[in-house]
């Protein structure tokens, strides 16, 4: 808090443990996908702020956003957690409409889960158009093992007949979180950040400060919106 | 009452207009005592709107169940609700491969129902199909307890074959009451000394409960097509909400009063909020909402959108009950029932900060609006943050309550004061007296059982006043308020009364803190 970077339209914000270099940031949608209590929302909190702590299950769909720098690019990731419950199951192609990126998560413990996300695959490939979405098959819980009812090699079978890729994770113990991110970052960036119309640039929002109002005015000089 | 009823059931949402009924100009014509009429009671608001459909409160609930049966409800749900049924009909084939995804967050309800510590709940409710499939119960698992909801939609069933309605079965101590509102079955049972109308209270709130999350006209649909559905599939997950909700009926006056509580704030920073809100809005925004806990900061509403209490007591459980809408925002339909049982509004949801107690919650009735809504809560933020506006919000966040020292009437242990016109209650901290859990839970009880008698559908009371060996209660009702009180076991009636007059002096010296008396519109 206090610092507050002058933000440039199509710029993005850098961390100051990076150099002043400005790179172009891009806007990527991820959806998560799965069902009900295979660990999607403790996977989006790892990615936003690498916490774990058990939560209530979802309820329609949860927003989270971070942002990933590349070498040459920073991607912004608009995550959308969507809820595992079969009465949200109505409005969830809302969500993953136009996403770059999906999860399909499933419970290693949990045969079923593995069962389901073959079923969210088969709505997945009624509406996506293929070359415009990644998708990531993660088998959570990994931490789990020693309940396994998936196999890796199920699970890495599935992902290569189906052209996905594949991960296993455990969101409890952090394990291979920062990987899949920067790894699905890589891939999207990949297939679709050179193509044309595949990402958008991102525009920033003026800098809202609620806590530091005695200080000059924040709005002063980048005020987009408002009175 | 039933006009508004009937007009409520028949818009779709996004051309409702609910005109609230005015009654003031009679009231007022009415009434012997000049200050005790509606709409210039403390806690009435300033100008004449107010924020909430106006209804007589605890009738509004019951009436309904009198209306009988023979209600058909709206065929014309709009083609945005259709679209979102077919998706539904059509996922179910594919659901229907195999199991219900278990809830892994399911509650520990491995209590053997055969169990003398089951039978020994003092309180059951049980919520079943037409078809007597078990839909929901407080205690136990479900499985086990196909049997009994079968004697029970048995029991239903017999007394409908004679063209009448079974409202409740008194035995061995026990009430059994019983609430049909097709397609479903609400069976609530007690040991308590509540009365059979409080009862059935509960069981409506259960009742909008379950339609909010899926709709009535959704909820007719599936059983037209399938009259043996197992609706736990699609409740699976969200039991804890109407766990919850049981829970706060035997604490929230607020549920009992049909009313909402504010947090404490100076009227001018409250002024602030609610015009910056009012500030960022859009074309689909019907509601702007922002709560502090259980407690309502403030409301802006769109011109002639009036929001029901008890739908946003459904809110307040929704938010209060989980922790999904802490990281990032919230963005969920939902059902507002007694706005429109047919469709769904969709909310965004989100805290101000993290570990804020601040949540607001924008209505829209547009399903594609997040991101309006997302830039209509930062366009709030930069206005509250400008005006300085926030630091007065968490200044008074800090006591968001007030104790009856505060109040200074030492007779006085506790009370309960609801502006009628506004929909608005207060109420201080409970007192040392009250410390426990159960004394709480008591102390609620004993008010129910003061609001049995002032609602009474026969013979409701003006005013009542009973001694106890624990504690001295009176209650009064007027056109403007609803007043409960607690006093010592060693006060006097005469000293009850003058703690009365005491008290509403207070509460209008401090009602501009305690109440929202300018609410906005867009």
């Amino acid at each position: 808090m206090g610092e507050q970077l002058p933000s440039v339209p199509g710029r993005a914000q850098l961390h100051s443990d990076t150099l002043n270099r400005p790179v172009q940031t891009l806007r990527v949608k991820m959806v998560l996908l799965g069902s009900s209590g295979v660990g999607k929302s403790s996977l989006a909190l790892r990615f936003v702020k690498n916490e774990f702590r058990s939560t209530s299950p979802t309820i329609g769909c949860a927003y989270l956003t971070r942002v990933v720098h590349l070498s040459n690019v920073s991607l912004r990731f608009e995550i959308w957690d969507t809820a595992g419950q079969e009465k949200f199951h109505s409005v969830t192609p809302l969500y993953y409409r136009g996403a770059h990126a999906v999860l399909l998560v499933y419970d290693i413990s949990k045969r079923k889960t593995f069962v389901r996300a073959q079923l969210w695959l088969r709505e997945l490939e009624k509406h996506y158009i293929p070359g415009s979405t990644v998708i990531w098959l993660v088998g959570n819980k990994e931490d789990l093992a020693q309940n396994r009812q998936v196999s890796v090699q199920e699970g890495e079978r599935l992902a290569s007949d189906r052209g996905l890729f594949f991960m296993e994770t455990s969101a409890l113990s952090g394990d291979q979180i920062s990987e899949l991110l920067l790894a699905v970052a890589h891939r999207v960036y990949e297939c679709l950040g050179t193509q044309q119309g595949g990402l958008s640039e991102w525009e920033e929002y003026p800098f809202i400060d609620l806590h530091h109002r005695d200080t000059s005015n924040p709005f002063s000089s980048c005020c987009k919106v408002g009175p | 009452g039933m006009d508004e009823e009937a007009q409520t059931a028949h818009v779709s949402w996004d051309k409702a207009t609910l005109a609230p009924v005015d009654r003031l100009r009679s009231d007022r014509a009415d009434s012997p005592t000049p200050g005790l009429v509606e709409g210039t009671e403390p806690g009435a608001a300033v100008q004449k709107s107010a924020m909430f459909v106006h209804a007589q409160s605890f009738e509004d609930l019951t009436a309904e169940a009198e209306k009988a049966t023979g209600k058909e409800e709206n065929p014309d749900e709009s083609g945005e609700c259709a679209e979102e049924l077919q998706v539904l009909v059509g996922e179910k084939n594919i659901e229907e491969q195999h199991n219900r995804d278990g809830s892994p967050q399911g509650r520990t309800k491995e209590e053997d129902v055969s169990s003398e510590t089951w039978r020994s709940h003092r309180k059951h409710v049980f919520v079943l199909s037409e078809a007597g499939k078990p839909i929901y119960t407080r205690y136990g698992t479900e499985e086990a307890l196909s049997s009994t909801m079968g004697v029970m939609m048995a029991l239903v069933s017999f007394v409908e074959a004679d063209k009448n309605i079974i409202r409740s079965v008194h035995a061995d101590g026990c009430k059994v009451v019983f609430l049909a509102k097709s397609p479903l079955v609400l069976v609530g049972v007690t040991q308590t000394c509540q009365s059979e109308k409080e009862l059935l209270r509960e069981l409506h709130y259960i009742y909008y409960q379950i339609v909010s999350l899926l709709t009535l006209t959704q909820l007719n649909h599936i059983f037209q097509h399938k009259q043996n559905y197992d609706l736990r599939r699609l409740l699976a997950g969200s039991e804890y909400l109407t766990d919850n909700l049981l829970h706060r009926l035997e604490r929230d006056p607020g549920l009992l009063l049909s009313a909402v509580t504010c947090l404490p704030l100076a009227n001018s920073a409250r002024d602030v909020v609610s015009s910056s809100l009012q500030a960022a809005k859009a074309k689909n925004l019907v509601f702007s909402i922002l709560l502090a806990g259980d407690r309502l900061v403030t409301l802006v509403r769109k011109k002639d959108q009036f929001l029901h209490h008890i739908d946003l007591h459904l809110v307040f459980n929704l938010v209060g009950s989980s922790s999904s809408f802490r990281e990032g925002e919230g963005w969920t339909p939902i059902c507002l029932p007694k706005f429109n049982t047919a469709g769904f509004f969709h909310a965004h949801i989100s805290y101000l900060e993290p570990a804020s107690e601040l949540c607001l919650i924008l209505v829209s009735t547009d399903r594609e609006d997040f991101f309006n809504m997302s830039d209509c809560k930062q366009r709030f933020l930069e206005r509250l943050s400008k005006r300085s506006a926030y630091q007065a919000l968490k200044e008074a966040l800090k006591c968001p309550s007030y104790s009856m020292e505060q109040v200074g009437i030492p007779e006085l242990r506790h009370f309960l004061y609801k502006s009628k016109s506004s929909g608005l209650y207060t109420s201080p901290e409970f007192p040392f007296v009250y410390q426990s859990d159960e004394e709480q839970e008591r102390l609620m009880g004993l008010y129910q059982e003061l609001h049995s008698h002032l609602h009474y559908p026969t013979r409701p009371l003006r005013f009542y006043y009973r001694c106890g060996e624990t504690e001295n209660l009176l209650a009064w009702v007027t056109n403007g308020f609803e007043l409960y009180l607690c006093f010592s076991p060693l006060s006097t009636k005469a000293l009850a009364v003058s703690a009365v007059n005491k008290l509403l002096k207070w509460i209008r010296k401090e009602e501009d803190r305690l109440f929202i008396l300018c609410p906005l519109t867009y």
